[in-house]
């Protein structure tokens, strides 16, 4: 059974935001992820406040500049199935079809994605960690084998979403409404590295919801796509992923967007093969050289070494398989 | 007629004398609280106080006293004696709990009562036509599609979610529709057998 909360079930955008800024209230949306965390006492939740009867927050429609608007509460399936998605935003849909399991993505929506809490076992158990307000990580020195090899800082946490990284690879953005009005925010800083703050994943404000996102015109040049490698096909996460969205010009690659899953504590761009394949011919010699890239920088603990060559292969792999799309 | 009432009797299942009793539970508990039952458009829902809610079952209205905290699942075993969907990990790991909302299957563990009301829900008793199976059922009955049975409910359902949406599915759709759902017994092969099965019978082969 879960503990106690007080329930209400916002009819506007702006009562939700009202409940929301009093002490202790959580949000839900799908729920799946708030639900176990309460079950879990990751946090405890006075007021649980419900948007999933906001109109206003579902639907996938186009917009007037030709891109394409995701109502936060469209369910991980409407995205994984939406033809627009499949057809421009391939990584996208490839993304949302490999997240967890087929009910969880019936019921868990693209805006409570993004918004996932960590799924650390430290960070999830019985154990006061840094995330929680502690004052040690218990990670650093335990049993840190789902943990990141970029970004660490204090906490090693990796993100758990897969749309994340694809949204990022598009360039989408992040619709939020608080009570200080709306701000639309580019994916890209919408996620909270642990070293600007430990506590945090994104840069919501207690009293702000997510809306929509935003994903820019996609361009007909464009190839994308998503791979996830993870223990078991079903209900994991990333061990470790990439979103590629790719401009090219006949083999040559114009512009490159590239996002790795399940490696660092937020969807973490790589900037080192997004420069060594822009301007060049993608063929195999490129994608080789792009996957040593990939991994430069990366640090691994004391269980998580495999993460860096099995990164490296899936980029070399993922390279290699875009250019003959 | 009269023959068929007795017939009633006399088939009276270990299930339908648990449901009815189920029932009678949630009936007690409303007329405790009548003043709950005054609050119905009241959307705070005090932790400490039942708020009425109402649910659609199988095509049934139910109207139940409920706690803002209490899972969907709980609320079909425990209140409605709808003991099909089975309580596995409570945690959306397992499966186990799995009944169509809306036509899609869910987690009944993952989703609070209270969210479910103004939805459509089929429970695994909602496939029957009356004392015949449906044809999911008949299809897993048929492939012995299951060993000690626990996950078989949850099994269904997803399977019959599955072809609502798709009729007619591939067996990598099979497998990838079927993945949400734990059978510790490894009865997978012939699950994957009843869901072609199942095909066949619902017309859709």
């Amino acid at each position: 059974m879960l503990p106690n909360f007080t329930y209400v079930c916002a009819s506007s955008e702006k009562e939700a935001i009202k409940h929301l800024a009093s002490d202790g209230a959580r949000i839900h949306a799908g729920g799946t992820d708030l639900l176990g965390c309460l079950r879990d006492h990751v946090f405890t939740a006075r007021k649980i406040v419900s948007i999933s009867k906001l109109d206003s927050l579902h639907g996938i429609r186009k917009t007037a500049e030709g891109g394409l608007r995701v109502g936060a509460l469209a369910t991980i399936t409407e995205v994984a199935r939406n033809p627009i998605i499949r057809d421009r935003y391939h990584v996208l849909a490839q993304a949302a079809s490999e997240v967890a399991s087929p009910q969880l993505r019936n019921q868990g929506t693209i805006g409570g994605n993004i918004c996932q809490k960590p799924r650390c076992w430290y960070y999830r158990g019985e154990f006061h960690c840094l995330r929680k307000g502690g004052d040690q990580c218990f990670a650093a020195g335990g049993e840190n084998q789902f943990h990141c090899i970029f970004g660490g800082d204090m906490c090693y946490i990796v993100h758990p979403s897969d749309t994340s990284p694809a949204l990022l690879s598009l360039g989408a953005s992040v619709q939020i409404s608080g009570k200080r009005g709306s701000r639309t925010v580019l994916m890209e800083h919408f996620h909270i590295p642990p070293g600007q703050d430990v506590q945090k994943e994104t840069i919501l404000e207690p009293d702000e919801i997510v809306t929509a996102i935003l994903l820019p015109p996609a361009s007909p040049a464009m190839k994308s796509s998503y791979r996830k490698v993870r223990a078991r096909q079903s209900w994991d996460f990333a061990l470790a992923g990439t979103a590629l969205a790719i401009q090219f010009s006949g083999a040559t690659v114009e512009k490159a967007r590239v996002v790795f899953s399940g490696v660092a504590p937020v969807p973490w761009r790589s900037k080192e093969v997004e420069k060594t394949i822009t301007g060049k011919r993608l063929d195999a010699n490129l994608a080789a050289k792009a996957a040593e890239a990939a991994v430069k920088g990366a640090e691994a603990m004391e269980k998580n070494a495999y993460k860096i060559p099995l990164l490296r292969g899936i980029v070399e792999e993922e390279l290699i398989a875009i250019a003959k799309l | 007629m009269e023959e068929d009432n007795k017939n009633k009797h006399i088939h009276l299942t270990r299930r339908s004398f648990f449901s009815t009793m189920g029932m009678g539970a949630a009936t007690v508990v409303a007329s405790n609280n009548l003043a709950a039952w005054a609050s119905e458009e009241n959307k705070v829902m005090d932790p400490t106080e039942p708020t009425k809610i109402t649910l659609k079952i199988n095509g049934q209205t139910h109207r139940i006293l409920v706690e803002p905290r209490w899972s969907l699942l709980f609320v079909l075993r425990e209140h409605l004696g709808l003991s099909a969907a089975k309580t596995g990990c409570e945690r959306g790991e397992c499966g186990a709990c799995t009944v169509l909302i809306d036509n899609v299957p869910r987690y009944a563990c993952m989703t609070l009562a209270v969210e479910a009301q103004g939805t459509e829900i089929v429970t695994l008793e909602g496939l029957m036509k009356g004392e015949e199976l449906g044809h999911v059922q008949q299809a897993f009955l048929e492939q012995d599609a299951f060993q000690c049975g626990y996950c078989t409910p949850g099994q269904i359902m997803a399977a019959d979610g599955l072809l609502r949406s798709n009729p007619k599915p591939t067996d990598g759709e099979i497998r990838k529709g079927m993945s949400g759902n734990l059978c510790r017994c490894g009865a997978y092969h012939n699950i994957f057998q009843a869901v072609n099965r199942a095909v066949e019978l619902k017309g859709g082969g």
